[in-house]
């Protein structure tokens, strides 16, 4: 394959993408968790609730950061690289975007600042709302991104006029059941990232014998809510599973590894597909009518294989096919830790369980690599269309853009990015590392000085003069 | 519909203009600084607020692809490599809000990088106006200045007075927010910027009349644009005043002030042209049913909406900020 501006921007927008979507899928759950832990510290008045808040806000501060100035290039990288898809595509994902940012954006940074700086400012209620806006405006970023994503891959609700796409019904574009499987799904799959995130923390903890009121709430928590969440989320990703059979066959056969028209459908398990002879090495394959009844709910169906499609509308076929057994897999073993763990936590068992807590520790990284590999199967799936059957990727690029201008531009991300994330993973690591504080909260919810960005150090450090103060 | 979209991207640039030049501008004499105690001060009188501010390009940007793609994709294509480094660093800056309080060894770099993210993010807002003014090339439309096509004297110039401009704004916030040694020499450097910015002011115009660029054609015909120089320059006095006068409030204002003029004139100027000669308002304006589908959620229930939360966690953090205290009161 040449070396072109247009793979070298896919190779830079699919980076600066993967990079960015660590960050917001870790902060979305854990706003929400931050919101509940806020919540219940005031119900219930325990200074523990306050203590595991203060701990988890450090993290999200650190990743919330990450997330946010990783955001900004992806608002620009659409003009940057692909201004073609942004000016005839302008008219309906610009709103959409828009939509994100008025709604979400200004939001989430407005009270982050609050809920940073702002605890001995403000009164404990309007401390919640802050949390809750927070994790509010997470939500809503999540909802206007999937609408987005869900227009390029199932376009509706337009009129092509010069070339350009107009829209025409905004309520086909928004409300679709497209929309309405995709986003449950991207949200559950945060919202089981914090869960699996904060279990591993408290499973560590245990494993240390250390913070063992802390260590337990958070290990019965995140395990708890992986066990209630985990089977919706199966039945949410077999939604999606339903929505591609129907509206984009070139990515069903490629996920499924199948080459040839079948009626009723096989299930290949697992294969090493061979692209240029058409066909897969190394099959285990469940017989018909299996195929039929996972993609189309029946015993019947006819299935689409790839030698109907013509080669130039195919997906890399090996990415869309390993990725998506790699997340199924993530999947799987997140159910069987989460509803194990939950089993033993029930039984009192699983403090005493080490193996299960080793587990549960080393589990943390499964969600990340599933709503990594997720998004690889629906991105690389929909190639070579950017526009799912109407626009090609390869007529969205820039048309002036040399090679040696992307080339600078993606060294320049890829130096940057490695940067920062080499640092960032570091400073979260060490203040997980460090554990929870539990001096001086046991007065909650009065003025008490805070000071969440330094009381992490394990470095002695100089009271920061750091932090404003008011009237 | 397109007027209420022009006018909203105006208010979007000019107030990211006023805020994010604020937490720009402290980022540049914080590289000047030295000293902890001064410098943990100067960015406490940023660091609740940056992030809002920032956000206003990002709503400035998603304004132009919702309501003018054409605009989006050309102006964001032409200026590839500069807007790449500007991302940068507000990268490098925005993460070193964070980072510096995790860590006391590696302090210094997590310093430079918001000091040098800063002064890049900055030169390149100014480059980019520069350029802008004095006109790209362009063939049937499309842009066809090449990579650096963007690149002249006239562009590094502007490049160079904004950044004098974001540290004037910057300076002026810090003696509004802060009190003791960094208001004191906050003060003093408000001087030098001052002056800077008014020699910047005047090469500017030398320049547009030695290279009789079209822009200053628009002046000739337009004379009523002259009332927002003269704002400017009333501004600027008072501002002289005020700082002689050791007023801690006076100067913000009156330097905002200053901005907003010479805004307006630019603005004014460019009408009816987003990028001047080449594409009007008109002609980049989406189409009526996206406009209108944004009209009504985002113009008019959540434009608002998003003011008030700025007006919120600016009036929760208001007031001077004290060094060596906690949050406290």
């Amino acid at each position: 394959m040449d070396i072109t501006a247009l793979l070298l921007s896919r190779i830079q927008f699919a980076f600066t993408i993967t990079f960015h979507i660590i960050f917001p899928s870790f902060t979305i759950g854990l706003a929400a968790w931050l919101t509940v832990l806020e919540a219940l510290g005031l119900a219930t008045g325990r200074p523990v609730y306050r203590v595991i808040f203060e701990f988890w806000l450090k993290i999200f501060g650190v990743a919330f950061g990450l997330g946010v100035v990783s955001g900004i290039v992806m608002a620009f990288q659409f003009g940057t690289n692909w201004s073609v898809l942004s000016k005839v595509a302008g008219p309906i994902q610009g709103p959409l975007l828009m939509y994100e940012t008025f709604t979400a954006f200004m939001l989430e940074a407005s009270f982050f600042g609050v809920l940073i700086f702002g605890r001995s400012r403000v009164p404990p209620w309007f401390y919640l709302f802050s949390t809750a806006m927070v994790a509010l405006g997470t939500t809503f970023s999540a909802f206007w991104i999937m609408v987005n994503n869900s227009w390029m891959q199932v376009p509706s609700g337009y009129v092509m006029e010069n070339g350009s796409f107009v829209p025409n019904d905004w309520t086909k574009i928004i409300f679709n059941s497209v929309v309405w499987s995709r986003f449950p799904h991207m949200l559950l799959a945060s919202y089981l990232t914090g869960a699996f995130c904060v279990a591993a923390t408290g499973a560590w903890y245990v494993l240390r014998k250390e913070y063992h009121a802390e260590s337990r709430i958070m290990l019965r928590m995140g395990l708890g809510l992986a066990a209630v969440l985990m089977p919706i989320q199966l039945f949410f990703g077999h939604l999606n599973g339903s929505y591609v059979n129907t509206y984009q066959p070139s990515k069903m056969a490629a996920i499924e590894g199948r080459w040839n028209d079948e009626k009723p459908g096989s299930e290949v398990l697992f294969a090493w597909p061979d692209v240029k002879n058409r066909r897969n090495l190394f099959a285990i394959t469940l017989p018909p009518p299996f195929g039929s009844l996972i993609d189309s709910d029946s015993l019947t169906a006819g299935e689409t294989g790839l030698n109907s499609i013509p080669p130039e509308n195919w997906p890399p076929v090996v990415i869309p096919f390993f990725a998506f057994r790699i997340m199924v897999g993530c999947g799987l073993l997140m159910l069987g830790l989460a509803w194990l763990g939950s089993y033993l936590s029930y039984r009192h068992r699983l403090a005493y369980n080490r193996p299960l807590l080793w587990l549960t520790f080393l589990s943390f990284p499964l969600p990340f690599v599933a709503i990594i590999t997720g998004w690889f199967t629906a991105e690389v799936g929909r190639q070579p269309w950017v526009v799912y059957g109407v626009l090609r990727t390869a007529d969205a690029v820039t048309p002036f853009l040399t090679t040696r201008e992307a080339t600078i531009s993606l060294v320049i991300f890829c130096l940057v990015y490695a940067f920062i994330f080499l640092f960032g993973t570091f400073y979260i690591y060490r203040l997980i590392r460090i554990g929870p504080v539990r001096k001086q909260f046991e007065v909650p919810h009065l003025m008490v000085p805070n000071r969440p960005m330094s009381l992490a150090d394990e470095e002695p450090i100089e009271v920061p003069s750091h932090i404003i103060a008011g009237e | 519909m397109v007027m209420f979209w022009v006018s909203l991207l105006a208010i979007s640039i000019l107030l990211y203009v006023l805020l994010d030049g604020v937490d720009l501008g402290v980022g540049l004499l914080f590289g000047l600084s030295n000293g902890e105690a001064r410098r943990s001060t100067m960015l406490s009188a940023v660091a609740p607020i940056w992030d809002g501010n920032e956000t206003w390009l990002v709503v400035t940007a998603v304004i132009l692809w919702g309501a003018f793609p054409l605009v989006y994709a050309t102006l964001l294509s032409a200026f590839y490599l500069p807007l790449i480094v500007m991302l940068a660093g507000l990268i490098l800056r925005g993460v070193a809000f964070e980072f510096r309080y995790k860590t006391q060894r590696q302090r210094w770099i997590w310093d430079w990088s918001f000091a040098g993210g800063s002064l890049i993010a900055t030169f390149v807002q100014g480059m980019t106006v520069g350029a802008l003014v004095e006109g790209l090339q362009f063939t049937n439309g499309e842009y066809s200045g090449g990579a650096v096509g963007w690149l002249t004297p006239f562009a590094i110039l502007c490049g160079i007075g904004l950044c004098l401009g974001y540290a004037l704004l910057g300076a002026c916030w810090l003696i509004r927010k802060c009190e003791g040694e960094v208001r004191d020499v906050a003060r003093r450097q408000i001087s030098v910027l001052a002056i800077g910015v008014l020699a910047f002011v005047v090469v500017v115009f030398a320049y547009a009349l030695a290279e009789n660029l079209p822009i200053l054609h628009r002046w000739i015909d337009r004379p009523y644009l002259f009332v927002f120089p003269a704002i400017g320059a009333i501004a600027a006095t008072v501002l002289a005043l005020s700082i002689l006068n050791h007023n801690d409030y006076l100067p913000f204002h009156m330097v905002a002030l200053v901005f907003m003029s010479a805004f307006g004139t630019l603005a004014l100027s460019f009408w009816p042209y987003m990028i001047p000669s080449v594409i009007t308002v008109d002609q980049a304006a989406a189409p009526q049913s996206s406009l209108v589908f944004m009209f009504w959620g985002c113009g008019v229930i959540v434009f608002p909406l998003m003011l008030i939360y700025t007006l919120v966690s600016y009036s929760v953090f208001r007031g001077k900020v004290r060094a060596g205290g906690g949050y406290g009161h």
